[in-house]
Order: structure tokens, then C-alpha cells, then sequence
């Protein structure tokens, strides 16, 4: 079964058209790299996807749930990551993770041990008494996934999580969550524009000025398109110098 | 829609709501002194000016303070609500409103809670400011401290659902500012808060007319009446349908289909 299947996807904000018939899938526990630049609809794609704007026209469906028809079913296999941040930066790494717990409908015993067990694997746990405005910006990004995890979702989605990290930090969160995609099996779609978050054995859609341009597994891309590496590839794709 | 789930996303959002409102103390401070500096200085200086004629529920002459004490109480109200809103905007703006729209509930319920909760955290206050001012010898039956209560939700409920639309339409912090300036001050100023009908009458048929058209001006009746042990049933017939109306307008402002939001972009 697919995690996620997004068919024939379009969106327009007025007479602009963001997304054309954008279809993809996301197979279950499979890393999934959706590749663009910027202002390619990476943004409203997961919009759509995550029921914030009503998909019009075309399907998202979500483990063989249609979001249009029963988003909240859809929802509660669902783990975001917004592109910005969405944390409370005047409550605790705790309180925000109990929030989104709440609103999840865990019980509150349920809800402590997780927030501990979440930002312990994340290694934020030494945190969790400090409110979310003292940490910085890796940290914080590690307590948006950890609350993201925290209803057990199948599906996880980051939109460009590594967007203001440094090096090392996004390094270590793209691992992060590896990790959670390996151990746990949980589908992942990674939205990004840096390549160097691409790994071989990755599923990649290559998503330029609302269209898909480009589905299979990584390291196809190169011989597929007879150039000599994935930035020459993403280049004659996007039409990039 | 289970329950249980419902009653914990309930108890979860009224929990941020009070931990935010306890820990921003500046606002919490001069949502406080703002009536207060109203009924001292405001109120003191009107006192000779304003002559008061009997007018209902007051059974007798009374002091401009007792006059204008509901009307403050129904302010501290309705800037709650807009504070409350302008949280929403921001909330959108900053992107922790995707955290509640993408919770696994029903928007129009999330929406509500967040409405209840919002109201739940501002009464306290409201009930500080109307124990206050006993020393300003606003002395009501104390047996009216309690009929009030539900008033006090109605109201609050009515003003935070109309916060609500208004941060439903508006996209940007910068329309909020005009917002304030064009909605909440008229809104308040001409209504029965500051000043009797007849007052308002006697300035000119517009003004009151349209005083006695605006609910806010039923809310401030419908919270002088129960304060003074009397129920006020067109006002709260009025609270009640404005309630529902800026209630549903504004879950159709946030749904995802109808809604202003998707439409424009913008916000990503």
C-alpha cells in the first residue's frame, strides 16, 4: 500500500497556476525526496496535502484515505513539519509536544512518557523544562520532529527542515530521521532544494514551476539522463544554470 | 468525532491558552489597568458632567461609576477578543495555526475551542476588575456576581467569535492595525457602554440609532441587567444570533475550500 498518492494534483491562487496535475506516490516505510527549487510548489503541495487548502482538483490519499472525504482519518496518520517554524516560543519543549498531544487526543500519562521518550531519541531531552524561545535553531527543528512523532504517525512530512542549519546540523537531522524511517518504518517525504540531501537508494520527484519533471529512485537520475552527476541532472531538469 | 478525543484537544488548547496568558505579563497587567484607569479618571471627570436619569435596571439616581462599570466590563471583553484575535493572526502568520488546523478534528470544532478556551482565560480578570471596583463604591447585589457569569460567557463568547471573522478576513498584521482602529473604537464608542441611549439620543437619532443596533451595545445591557439581578431578554436574543452569525461566518472564512486563505497564498 502507498503511504502517500497524490494524483492529478492542481492548485491556483487566482489566475497564477502553482501546481499542474502533480502526481506521485510515497510507498510505506520509503524515503521519498521531493526535489525544487524555490517558489516550485513545494509549499502548496503540502498545503494540499495536509488538508490546510482544499485539493479542488485532484486526489491525495493517505494509506487509501481520500484527505478530501476524511481528513481527519487521513490526519491522524500524518506527521508535519512545517517549513516555519510552528513551535510556541513561550511554552516549554514539554508543553508544546503535550499541545500537540492534546489536540491528538493522547491521554496525558501517555503524552509525558512519550514527549520524554521523542526528544530523548532526538537528544533534546535535557530540554524539555526550557521554554522553546532559549534553544536554537537545530534544537528547535529536533522538537518539531519529536512532536510531529508523537501520535505514532505512518507518514512524516518536513518541508525543507534543514533550511538555516548549519553543515553539521543538518547533516545530523537528515540522519535523525533516517534512522526513524529504517527502525520504525515510517514513510518519509523530505521536501528540499539541496541535493546533498539526496542519498542512492532514495525515491525522488523532482518538482519544477508547479509540474513533476523527473519520479524513480535516485540513483537512476544519472544514467537515465546520460549526464555525469545529480546536480547536472537537477540542472537539466529545473532548466538551471 | 470520539469524545474523549475531543474533551482532551479541548482541555489541551485551554491549557496553552492560560499558560500564554500567565506568562505575558505586560499584557496581563494592562488588561487590567486599562478599566481601571477608565473608571478613576475617565469616570471621575464625567461624574459632573453626565447627569444620570433613572434608567433601567437602576432603580434610583445613580453615579456615573455604577453606570459605566458594565459597559467597562464588557471592554475589558471585547479587547480581550481582539487580543485574542490578533494572536490568531500572528498564530497564522508564524505558522503555529497549521499545528491546530491539522489536527484530526474537525475544523469548526477546533475553531470553537479555541474560542472557548480563549474566553475561559479572560473572565478571571473581568471579575477582578468588578471586585476592584466596589471601591469605587460600585456596590451591585453581591447574588449578582453570579447571575452574571453566564452573561459574561455569552458576551465574551459573542465579541470572540467576531475576533474570530475579523482574523479569518485578515491576512496581515498591518489590516489588523486598521481594523482596530475601524471596527473596535467605533464598536465601542457608540454604544450604551459609555452613555444611555438617550444621551446618545440627545447628541443625535443616528448615534442612537445606531448605538441601539450595535451588539455590542447588547452585551453590555445584557451584563448591566444580570449584574443588577435582571434579565435582559432582547439583548441576550441579540448576543445569541450574533453569535451564531460571526460563529459560522468565520468557520467558513477558515475552511479550507470556501475560506479567503486558500485563495490568496501567500502564507505558503
Amino acid at each position: 500500500m502507498n503511504a502517500l498518492a497524490v494524483e492529478n494534483l492542481s492548485h491556483n491562487f487566482g489566475t497564477r497556476q502553482v501546481l499542474q496535475n502533480v502526481s506521485f506516490t510515497v510507498a510505506e516505510g520509503r524515503m521519498c525526496i521531493l526535489l525544487g527549487r524555490n517558489g516550485a510548489g513545494k509549499t502548496t503541495l503540502f498545503s494540499l496535502v495536509t488538508g490546510l487548502y482544499y485539493a479542488r482538483t485532484g486526489l491525495v490519499r493517505v494509506f487509501d484515505m481520500a484527505m478530501q472525504a476524511n481528513p481527519s482519518a487521513a490526519l491522524a496518520q500524518m506527521g508535519v513539519v512545517f517549513q516555519l517554524p510552528t513551535l510556541d516560543l513561550d511554552l516549554t519543549a514539554g508543553e508544546n509536544l503535550r499541545y500537540h498531544a492534546a489536540l491528538h487526543g493522547l491521554p496525558m500519562e501517555l503524552s509525558k512518557a512519550r514527549s520524554r521518550e521523542e526528544l530523548s531519541r532526538l537528544e533534546v531531552l535535557d530540554r524539555i523544562d526550557d521554554r522553546t524561545r532559549a534553544l536554537s535553531g537545530g534544537q528547535r527543528r529536533r522538537v518539531e520532529i519529536a512532536r510531529a512523532l508523537m501520535h505514532r504517525p505512518r507518514l512524516l512530512l518536513l518541508d525543507e527542515p534543514t533550511t538555516g542549519l548549519d553543515v553539521p546540523g543538518r547533516r545530523a537531522l537528515e540522519q535523525h530521521v533516517r534512522d526513524l524511517c529504517r527502525e520504525r518504518g515510517i514513510a518519509v517525504l523530505w521536501a528540499t532544494h539541496f541535493l546533498e540531501e539526496v542519498a542512492a537508494d532514495d525515491d525522488v520527484v523532482v518538482l519544477d514551476r508547479g509540474r513533476v519533471c523527473w519520479t524513480g529512485l535516485a540513483d537512476r537520475i544519472v544514467p537515465e539522463l546520460g549526464v555525469g552527476s545529480v546536480a547536472e541532472a537537477f540542472a537539466l531538469l529545473t532548466g538551471s544554470p | 468525532m470520539k469524545v474523549d478525543h475531543a474533551l482532551r484537544a479541548l482541555d489541551g488548547i485551554l491549557r496553552r491558552e492560560m499558560l500564554r496568558s500567565l506568562r505575558q505579563r505586560a499584557r496581563l497587567f494592562s488588561a487590567m489597568v486599562r478599566p481601571l484607569v477608565w473608571l478613576a479618571i475617565f469616570a471621575a471627570g464625567f461624574r459632573s458632567v453626565l447627569g444620570l436619569s433613572i434608567t433601567p435596571p437602576y432603580q434610583t439616581y445613580v453615579l456615573y461609576e455604577v453606570y459605566v462599570v458594565p459597559g467597562l466590563a464588557a471592554m475589558m471583553l471585547l479587547f480581550h477578543a481582539m487580543a485574542s484575535s490578533l494572536a490568531m493572526v500572528y498564530d497564522r502568520e508564524m505558522g503555529s495555526m497549521r499545528l491546530l488546523l491539522t489536527a484530526p478534528l474537525p475544523r469548526w470544532y477546533l475553531l470553537a475551542a479555541r474560542l472557548l478556551a480563549s474566553v475561559i482565560v479572560g473572565l478571571p480578570l473581568v471579575y477582578l476588575f468588578l471586585f476592584v471596583s466596589r471601591f469605587w463604591d460600585v456596590r451591585p447585589p453581591i447574588l449578582g456576581y453570579v447571575a452574571v457569569f453566564p452573561a459574561l460567557v455569552l458576551s465574551g463568547l459573542m465579541l470572540g467569535a467576531f475576533g474570530l471573522l475579523v482574523s479569518s478576513m485578515s491576512t496581515q498584521m498591518e489590516n489588523f492595525a486598521g481594523v482596530m482602529n475601524f471596527v473596535i473604537f467605533p464598536m465601542f464608542f457608540a454604544s450604551t457602554a459609555l452613555y444611555p441611549i438617550w444621551r446618545l439620543a440627545e447628541a443625535g437619532p443616528v448615534l442612537a440609532t445606531i448605538a441601539a443596533w450595535n451588539p455590542f451595545s447588547s452585551a453590555v445591557e445584557l451584563i448591566r441587567f444580570a449584574l443588577y439581578l435582571r434579565f435582559d431578554m432582547v439583548s441576550m436574543l441579540v448576543v445569541v444570533a450574533c453569535l451564531v452569525a460571526f460563529f459560522l461566518a468565520a468557520v467558513a472564512g477558515y475552511d479550507p475550500g470556501r475560506g479567503l486563505w486558500s485563495r490568496r497564498g501567500g502564507e505558503g
